[in-house]
């Protein structure tokens, strides 16, 4: 379900109509008009720029890195082949956004992809797409085609010298390819793992050329930016957090969805807009970011507004907006175990810390949970977990030890109780 | 030049260097794993993190850039936290097997966990078990102590071009493998073994056989090809058990071909002969040295006698040492003959040259050329780790092209690549320098007719690769030295290389090459052309180590008296009527002059087996026997300084004595490329078993392109029956479409083709 209440993503978009995806449809709701703006009016590419900053839109991956500061980091006067590399390789658990804004209105990410080559100089791009969304990746390519038979997209587009060629690209569905150089990597044929960095993409990217990596979310932000202006994206959110975000809501909800929102609504008028807990049942906790974010128990969400600042104030992160909502039935052990799992299994396995760890963690959590802990086992929780953080190549190491750190840091009692009882906490649900 | 300090200490290193570079500049060990200095940086062990100021979390000092003003601590707290870290997740899963592990002793990560492990283990949960792989005969693998370095699969696809090992799987489940169902076939795979850091990868050969403690270490010389690869030997009770890289960053850099680290095997076969050995009415006698000494003796004193002194030639290997060869054509000189031959693969004697011939300048300068062009040569198996200098060179814009009678893979990118019929290598260099002169619009240098000759695109391409370049080279390999037609060819690339301004070069077919020419144990050209009375030979099995085998094989079988000076039986024991136990390379202290006219003096590493005897040291005998004068010899190096007296430099000289013309032929008809397969170079690699186990050491077949297999009538899998002069072999069908028309590959001097005439020449090829 995709619920839409004030953005840019999906303005116009009629999720009810199956053809509102299509090319017509979204020049009819404005779309292109960016492109054309840009191309017509001679609009330069330090205006671009200088308006992304303006907007101060921030990656929609899970980092939140300014978008402008990013696309002024790619080196213009570069001779030689250069690359933009959009990131749909969305594999974290509990975010299912840029899968709908593919289906429903691929054309606000080609154009804000059209506009991004404009802007550093690029005339190649890819999207590499989960692999196990191949009815998005299908899409994609029919809007894809549609944007060249418009002229939208190719050589001398709108009659113009600026020429763009854009290809979609699936991949297999490794959770490591959506980490930037690990999705290079499997971009360029070969097996998905990160590389280390420096150098950067944005120097040493594919096949080895200058390459810009966004999200599709920040893609598919990019029209309204340049046709409405920086300053009112902006102001559709809130300083330094600038214009609307899409939040994946799943859980016990009543309504789980895509709800796109102004950056810095309060979570719970969030909670509303998805009907509310499921079964009327009390609120537990929240994962706010994905399940790499730490977890924040209800009271402190409850406080909490939906943006970048505030949610890393609250010892979280806002990551892809993909928000977890837990109820009081949910045991955090078994919930901690699973998401161990997942980073276990996603490991890429190439450094140490991370293909050793990943599987200690989730082999300790699993006894803890199977009545087999015993009363260290926290404490060596924590201190695997500081061994693993911040010593591997890519962030996935860090990412599979927040949510324990999260968990033990605010439900450390209900682990405790699991070791010394032998059983759960959470009964009679 | 940048200033930083590393552990208090203040220094400055060149902009580009890593955290582990400037360390290693002033000795600073970082603990490490995955990073080596001849691979890429993979930064994926993460043993190296070390704390640098500023920096919040530690950085792996293999891949962090120094920047101006760093300070990099490596054994603050920092630091050492996360390098304990990293070894407890490297141990977790490891079998901590070390009393049953090769790797036992010399394991990076038994030492590093010496300093940077724990007394006991927090994991308690089951370990891996990884299954282990069939890499080939030399490779052994126990996977479960991989600890995914990856410094293999980076080895297979940077050092030696194809990347036959890789790492499927992901997380835990990665593993270190090869293709399914294939082995490690690269002709330098043995470098793994050195490279992995734990038990993962270790000798197959030399599995459970020794502790590295137990073991001498003794400095040698390769023997096989004209690199003059540096060895360590490793010896136990007398016994060769081990041979690994003796660093050497001019010649063999920290690496081996498999033949210079797994011949050793040969030293220990049970075919070494231990006593000397007389053949007394058809049967072999055991004899005392003096006996067999003095029978040699006067008989070559009494066929000289009666027969002349042309009755009798003394046969050695260019594998054999300067000292070795020096006494033997001393030994012919004192008997009035000049019948001594080292050059015995080669099908045309008629090359003059003011001096030695060799490389023409250093393996360092043609690695580090800007282009060089190889002419005749299968160079991954006749020069493997020359071959690996070069790819490496491409990597760094050298251009490398080659003018070939196949289109052997050379496991990088070329220039450009002529393929002839093996009987117009001549007229393939021909073609290159009509595209030199037309490009150049210059005349055709003298002697070289060029009518007739015209350049095609490759040829075109390699005279393009040369244009504006200051440092270039032209070398020939074996296959150009072995050409019934290698005078012209040699004229042709010497203009070639005038014309370019390259340096000229020849590929050392053997350890000793120029040596053999400095002493002048060669220039007498074929001796089993007219079959001589008697025959010396040294460490030489005619059906092996000589070109035309089968008229070799006649001569030495219609001679008076054969004299075998050799290290093992069967080819010596068939052919010969007196036996002297010889030492090879590891038994005798020696000279190799390497390619680059390097001279490599050794001892030897383990006392000689029985009662073998250095070979020099029988030859000073024999002189003394036959009443010789200057052979009063009281060590090797004596005979050495005798043998290089002079300055060396002085005695190389690729410059032609005399002009040679040079005119294309036309050639037609089915003609044979033969050539030596790597591992039946020299009588060590022929014994050595797992060498002969190795893809390399697989029966040969006959190749031909698809139109001469479908003109001859044979089918892919089936079976040719090849004549040559009076031999023949038969031989199953390979198809090689990099192979001209009418060319039929068949190596020659192995077993199967031993009965065969010459490498090149015509043949009949039918279905068997």
């Amino acid at each position: 379900m995709t619920v839409y209440v004030k953005g840019v993503v999906f303005e116009g978009v009629d999720f009810d109509d199956p053809n509102s995806w299509k090319l017509d449809a979204y020049v009819a709701r404005g779309g292109y008009a960016a492109l054309k703006k840009i191309l017509q009016t001679g609009m330069t590419q330090d205006e671009i720029i200088a308006e992304m900053k303006t907007s101060s839109l921030r990656g929609r991956g899970g980092a939140g890195f300014p978008t402008g500061l990013k696309w002024s980091f790619m080196p213009r006067n570069f001779p030689g082949q250069k690359y933009l590399v959009c990131n749909t390789d969305e594999g974290e658990p509990g975010t299912f956004k840029d899968l709908d804004i593919i289906v429903n209105n691929p054309h606000a990410l080609i154009e804000g992809m059209i506009i991004g080559g404009f802007a550093m100089g690029i005339t190649v791009g890819y999207n590499y797409i989960h692999g196990e969304v191949f009815e998005a990746y299908e899409r994609f390519e029919a809007a894809l085609e549609e944007a060249r038979a418009a002229g939208f997209l190719g050589d001398n587009i709108l009659g113009t010298d600026f020429c763009f060629q854009l290809h979609g690209h699936h991949g297999y569905g490794a959770y490591i390819c959506g980490e930037e150089t690990a999705l290079l990597e499997s971009l360029e044929g070969k097996k998905g793992q990160p590389r280390f960095k420096p150098p950067f993409p944005a120097s040493f990217g594919l096949y080895g050329k200058p390459t810009t990596i966004n999200n599709t979310e920040t893609f598919a932000s990019v029209p309204y930016i340049i046709r409405e202006g920086g300053q009112k994206f902006l102001e559709l959110g809130k300083p330094n957090n600038g214009g609307t975000k899409l939040f994946s809501i799943s859980g016990h909800v009543n309504r789980p969805g895509n709800y796109e929102i102004p950056l810095g609504t309060p979570f719970s008028e969030l909670l509303e807009m998805a009907g509310g807990m499921r079964g009327g049942r009390k609120l537990k906790a929240v994962i706010p970011g994905g399940s790499s974010a730490p977890v924040l128990p209800a009271d402190i969400m409850m406080d909490c507004t939906m943006d970048y600042d505030a949610i890393a104030k609250a010892g979280s992160m806002l990551g892809s907006g993909a928000v977890i909502v837990m109820d009081e039935s949910v045991c955090m052990v078994k919930a901690l175990e699973r998401l161990s799992y997942f980073y276990f299994e996603e490991s890429c396995g190439q450094c140490t810390p991370c293909r050793e760890g990943t599987g200690w963690l989730y082999r300790v959590v699993h006894r803890i949970e199977h009545g087999q802990g015993r009363p260290e086992d926290l404490d060596l929780l924590l201190s695997v977990g500081a061994n693993i953080a911040g010593r591997t190549i890519c962030a996935l190491g860090d990412a599979a030890v927040m949510p324990v750190q999260g968990m033990l840091k605010h439900f450390r009692a209900e682990f405790e109780h699991h070791i010394e009882h032998k059983n759960c906490l959470v009964r009679g649900y | 030049m940048l200033e930083i300090e590393i552990d208090g200490k203040k220094l400055t290193v060149p902009g580009g260097s890593t955290v582990m570079d400037a360390a290693n500049s002033v000795g600073v060990h970082i603990p490490h794993f995955c990073y080596h200095k001849k691979l890429s940086i993979a930064a994926n062990c993460r043993m190296c993190l070390v704390q640098v100021e500023k920096a919040p979390k530690p950085l792996p000092a293999c891949a962090t850039p120094v920047t101006d003003g760093m300070k990099v601590y490596t054994h603050s707290d920092m630091a050492v936290k996360a390098q304990k870290g990293v070894m407890e997740f490297l141990l977790i899963n490891h079998p901590l097997d070390c009393p049953i592990c090769d790797q036992g002793g010399e394991c990076q990560l038994q030492d590093l966990a010496v300093g940077y492990g724990q007394s006991s283990s927090r994991y308690e949960e089951e370990k891996r078990v990884v299954p282990n792989k069939n890499l080939g005969p030399l490779i052994s693998t126990d996977m479960t102590r991989c600890i995914h370095c990856s410094r293999c699969v980076r080895f297979t696809e940077e050092i030696a071009g194809y990347q036959e090992l890789g790492m499927p799987g992901r997380g835990e489940h990665t593993e270190v493998m090869s293709f399914i169902g294939k082995t490690v076939n690269s002709e330098i795979s043995g470098n793994v073994i050195d490279l992995c850091p734990v038990g993962a990868l270790t000798s197959k050969p030399f599995r459970y056989s020794a502790r590295t403690w137990e073991l001498s270490r003794r400095k040698s010389v390769s023997p096989h090809d004209g690199l003059g690869a540096n060895l360590v030997v490793q010896v136990k009770d007398h016994r060769v058990k081990r041979v690994l890289p003796l660093e050497n960053e001019a010649i063999n850099e920290c690496w081996l071909a498999d033949r210079d680290r797994f011949s050793y095997e040969a030293l220990n076969s049970e075919e070494r002969l231990t006593k000397p050995l007389i053949k007394q009415g058809g049967v072999w006698q055991e004899a005392d040295w003096q006996s067999a000494l003095e029978y040699v003796a006067n008989g070559l004193k009494d066929i000289v006698d009666a027969h002349g002194a042309g009755s009798i030639a003394g046969v050695a290997t260019e594998h054999a040492t300067v000292e070795e060869l020096y006494l033997l054509k001393q030994l012919f000189a004192g008997l009035g003959s000049h019948n001594v031959e080292t050059r015995l693969r080669a099908a045309d004697h008629g090359l003059k040259t003011a001096g030695a011939t060799w490389l023409g300048q250093s393996i360092v300068d043609v690695a580090t050329a800007e282009a060089v062009l190889v002419i005749g040569s299968t160079l991954r198996k006749e020069q493997p780790l020359l071959a690996q200098r070069l790819r490496q060179g491409v990597k760094k814009g050298l251009k490398l092209s080659v003018v070939n009678p196949h289109a052997d893979d050379l496991l990088t990118a070329l220039a450009g690549q002529v393929v002839v019929r093996p009987d117009q290598l001549v007229e393939g260099v021909l073609a290159v320098v009509k595209a030199v002169v037309d490009a150049k619009g210059v005349a055709a240098p003298a002697q070289i007719d060029l009518s007739g000759v015209e350049a095609d695109d490759a040829a075109r391409a390699i005279a393009a690769s040369f244009a504006d370049k200051e440092k270039t080279a032209i070398v020939l390999g074996n296959v150009a030295q072995q050409n019934p037609r290698y005078a012209e060819l040699y004229a042709a690339a010497a203009a070639l290389a005038e014309l370019t301004g390259a340096k000229l070069g020849v590929l050392g077919a053997a350890a000793n090459s120029v040596g053999a020419q400095l002493v002048g144990a060669t220039g007498a050209g074929n001796v089993f052309a007219e079959p001589k009375k008697a025959y010396v030979l040294l460490n030489t099995e005619v059906e092996f180590d000589v070109g035309d085998s089968l008229q070799a094989l006649r001569a030495v079988q219609g001679a008076a008296m054969v004299v075998a000076l050799s290290s093992f039986g069967s080819c010596a024991l068939e052919h010969a009527d007196v036996i002297l136990p010889v030492s090879p390379f590891s038994e005798t202290s020696g000279t190799f002059v390497n390619m680059e006219g390097k001279a490599q003096s050794f001892n030897g590493v383990v006392r000689p087996l029985g009662e073998t005897r250095p070979a020099w040291k029988v030859f000073r005998v024999l002189g003394n026997l036959l009443g010789l004068e200057n052979f009063n010899f009281n060590s090797s190096e004596e005979v050495r300084d005798i043998a290089l007296a002079g300055d060396l430099a002085a005695k190389l000289s690729n410059a032609l004595a005399a002009p040679v013309a040079v005119k294309a032929q036309a050639a037609s008809g089915v003609v044979r490329l033969g050539e030596v397969p790597i591992y039946q170079a020299d009588l060590l690699t022929r014994r050595a078993p797992s060498l002969q186990a190795t893809v390399d050491g697989a029966a040969p077949q006959l190749k031909a392109n698809a139109a001469t297999l479908a003109r001859l009538g044979l089918s892919i899998g089936g079976q040719a029956l090849v004549k040559q002069g009076q031999g023949d072999a038969q031989l199953a069908v390979e198809l090689d479409n990099g192979l001209a028309d009418d060319v039929v590959r068949v190596p020659a001097n192995h077993p199967l083709t031993r009965a065969l005439g010459a490498f090149v020449g015509p043949v009949d090829v039918t279905q068997a």
